[in-house]
């Protein structure tokens, strides 16, 4: 890997770059002017000589739905990883809007700049009951002492009630979340997103342990979420990335092998071979 | 469909202060009456039952952090020793030129070391506010420190319950030398009076047991308001999927930072209200083995219940006083029995009994 001359700031052209702690942390307004809400470039991560991720570049226009697919190992998870904090990489550069450098904030910072993350596996607060985990992903104030005080008032209240109703879950506000069904507690989880109201939402297999039924409701929430916030999901069943009719971007061994429609995509001999094996291409 | 805001329900805890606060009246009565009552509660059970009462603080401090946030600290009887000491420490200046030597600027122990003046850390401890003060800022103040570095690098689990159990063992050691001008192993003791009352009248004895179950009942409130508040929420959350709620963008080491001072503070506060009804304060309090002790009282009471913590720290005490009274050397084999048969059957302790039985109530 050869770094290109602009990626080492030279420190007496860049006098603002000499001292980088300096630089504000965190700056609240978003700058959302050049219509990209995400920007991953030149990504690369290593987990002890396994390149997970591999010089990635990947973009997210506002209020896009996004699909990330690609072979179990591809980099998905990890990707999402990064953009939330949980994991941090080796080199690269990672923005939120034009002005929020991803790479100098932690998990709660992040969440709090306007970023939401649905797990691969349904995380939701099992002891507390879904009205508690809705309530708990409400936007807003997030220090101590406020939320010690915190007060629901009428207008969140109503929030967390449609809330409840578009995911179905209005019948069981008040049983414990452990209770819900596998499915449940997905469109639990995807409840807890629309609470935060996030710019960005990553949403990773949202499809996992649904029905039909449930998926086809699922694709619509998720469409209808589109426009207002950005979103990236990461799915293997194709007829759901297909239902969602957006643009698609192949992972493969850490880095993007193509980007498109879902009917580019599947016309693209590069994703048939790595999807199809080498053989089946001739 | 209209929806209210579900509220933790309060009947147990308004349950338990009326409980309590009977007790508190009964006991008093039944102090009062003449000696050749049936009824008639002696002073010593009055001294043995605010000693109990302190104890049941200790439980309660522990239950926040361990049963709500997920903390298992082994290592709370050391907020407790330092507080205890805090309040040995005014106790022991109180003594004035009454001491064995009639030093009234030294306390006996210094004497004998041969020592000519008073430590700097000793000054202010004749001032009974500057104590009250440094009771809770103490081991507020070391439970501060050691929480910064240990939430803030994300010690977690067993290796965090290791990290208190050595705090606990070090302070024990260091408590223990006679350098540290606090008595060294026997610690502080010969009290005499409180704010001008005698510790020794029997009055004073039950104005003690007063104030630990008054500060119990205090303490209680302060608890139940903090988990029920959202604050009690994010902290279960944490508790359950530590991650998840980083993701939702609170600061969960903030949150374990100011509850882990907390407990700190109302541990401290139960070892300034244990010295005086004891007598005596010495390193051994510092002892891993209490600390493991405390820990399973909560679990026995029920970990994650407020009351269970407090059922379980007088109901083990009791049994503890009776067995070594009986059997002595039966007694930690009998509290060893009790803890397994507990965790085995009864996971969420004695409380869960009255939950499990309150829900079926609740459905038929």
């Amino acid at each position: 890997m050869n770094s290109t001359p602009q990626s080492v700031p030279n420190p007496i052209i860049r006098r603002d770059r000499v001292f980088e702690f300096l630089i504000p942390k965190q700056v609240d307004d978003l700058d959302l002017s050049h219509g990209t809400v995400l920007y991953l470039e030149d990504i690369c991560v290593n987990f002890d000589g396994f390149q997970a991720i591999n010089n990635l570049n990947f973009y997210v226009n506002t209020g896009e739905l996004h699909c990330l697919i690609g072979p179990n190992g591809a980099g998905k998870t990890t990707l999402m990883d990064i953009v939330t904090g949980k994991t941090r990489p080796d080199s690269g550069t990672a923005w939120f809007g034009q002005r929020i450098n991803l790479l100098r904030m932690d998990e709660a910072d992040i969440a709090q700049a306007g970023i939401g993350r649905k797990f691969q596996k349904p995380s939701v607060f099992e002891n507390l009951s879904v009205f508690d985990n809705l309530e708990l992903s409400m936007d807003g104030t997030r220090k101590l002492w406020q939320i010690f005080r915190a007060k629901l008032d009428g207008e969140s209240l109503s929030r967390i009630e449609s809330i409840a109703q578009t995911i179905n879950l209005i019948e069981h506000l008040h049983s414990p979340a452990g209770m819900l069904s596998h499915g449940q507690k997905q469109w639990l989880e995807i409840g807890m997103l629309i609470m935060q109201n996030p710019l960005l939402l990553l949403v990773d297999e949202p499809a996992a342990g649904m029905t039909h039924q449930e998926m086809d409701q699922t694709v619509e929430l998720l469409s209808s979420l589109a426009g207002e916030h950005a979103i990236v999901v990461v799915e293997h069943d194709m007829d759901f990335v297909r239902a969602l009719n957006s643009p698609v971007t192949v992972l493969h061994q850490g880095s993007v092998l193509a980007t498109g429609s879902m009917t580019d995509i599947q016309s693209n001999s590069d994703v048939m071979r790595v999807y199809l094996g080498t053989e089946d291409v001739a | 469909m209209k929806i209210k805001q579900a509220h933790r329900s309060r009947t147990s805890s308004i349950l338990f202060m009326v409980v309590l606060v009977t007790t508190l009246v009964g006991v008093t009565v039944c102090n009062r009456l003449p000696e050749s009552h049936s009824l008639y509660v002696s002073n010593y059970m009055v001294t043995l039952l605010g000693k109990y009462l302190t104890y049941a603080i200790l439980a309660v401090s522990v239950d926040l952090v361990w049963g709500y946030l997920g903390i298992l600290s082994l290592g709370h009887a050391a907020f407790f020793a330092l507080g205890g000491y805090a309040m040995g420490m005014h106790l022991m200046r109180q003594i004035g030129d009454r001491g064995v030597y009639g030093n009234p600027d030294l306390p006996d122990f210094m004497v004998f070391l041969n020592w000519s003046e008073l430590p700097w850390y000793w000054i202010g401890f004749d001032n009974f506010a500057f104590t009250a003060l440094m009771i809770l800022l103490v081991p507020g103040l070391l439970a501060f420190v050691f929480g910064w570095f240990a939430f803030r690098s994300r010690v977690n689990g067993v290796y965090l319950s290791i990290i208190t159990q050595a705090l606990t063992y070090a302070l024990m050691l260091a408590f223990f030398r006679n350098e540290m001008g606090l008595g060294g192993n026997n610690g502080l003791t010969d009290f005499r009076e409180l704010l001008g009352f005698d510790l020794r009248s029997d009055d004073v004895r039950l104005g003690l047991f007063l104030a630990s179950g008054i500060a119990l009942l205090v303490v209680y409130g302060l608890c139940d308001m903090i988990l029920r508040s959202r604050l009690g929420k994010v902290a279960i959350a944490i508790r359950d999927a530590e991650d998840r709620t980083r993701f939702l963008g609170y600061r969960v080491e903030r949150v374990k930072l100011a509850l882990f001072t907390l407990s700190a503070m109302i541990a401290g506060l139960a070892g300034a209200l244990y010295v005086p009804q004891i007598g005596i304060i010495n390193p051994g309090e510092f002892s891993p083995l209490n600390s493991i002790e405390v820990v399973v009282w909560v679990a026995i009471g029920g970990r994650g219940t407020l009351y269970g913590a407090v059922l379980g720290a007088l109901g083990i005490n009791y049994a503890k006083t009776w067995f070594t009274g009986a059997y002595p050397e039966a007694w930690l084999f009998a509290l060893g029995l009790l803890f397994v048969l507990v965790t085995l059957a009864l996971p969420k302790g004695v409380a869960g009994l009255f939950r499990r039985t309150s829900s079926g109530a609740n459905k038929s």
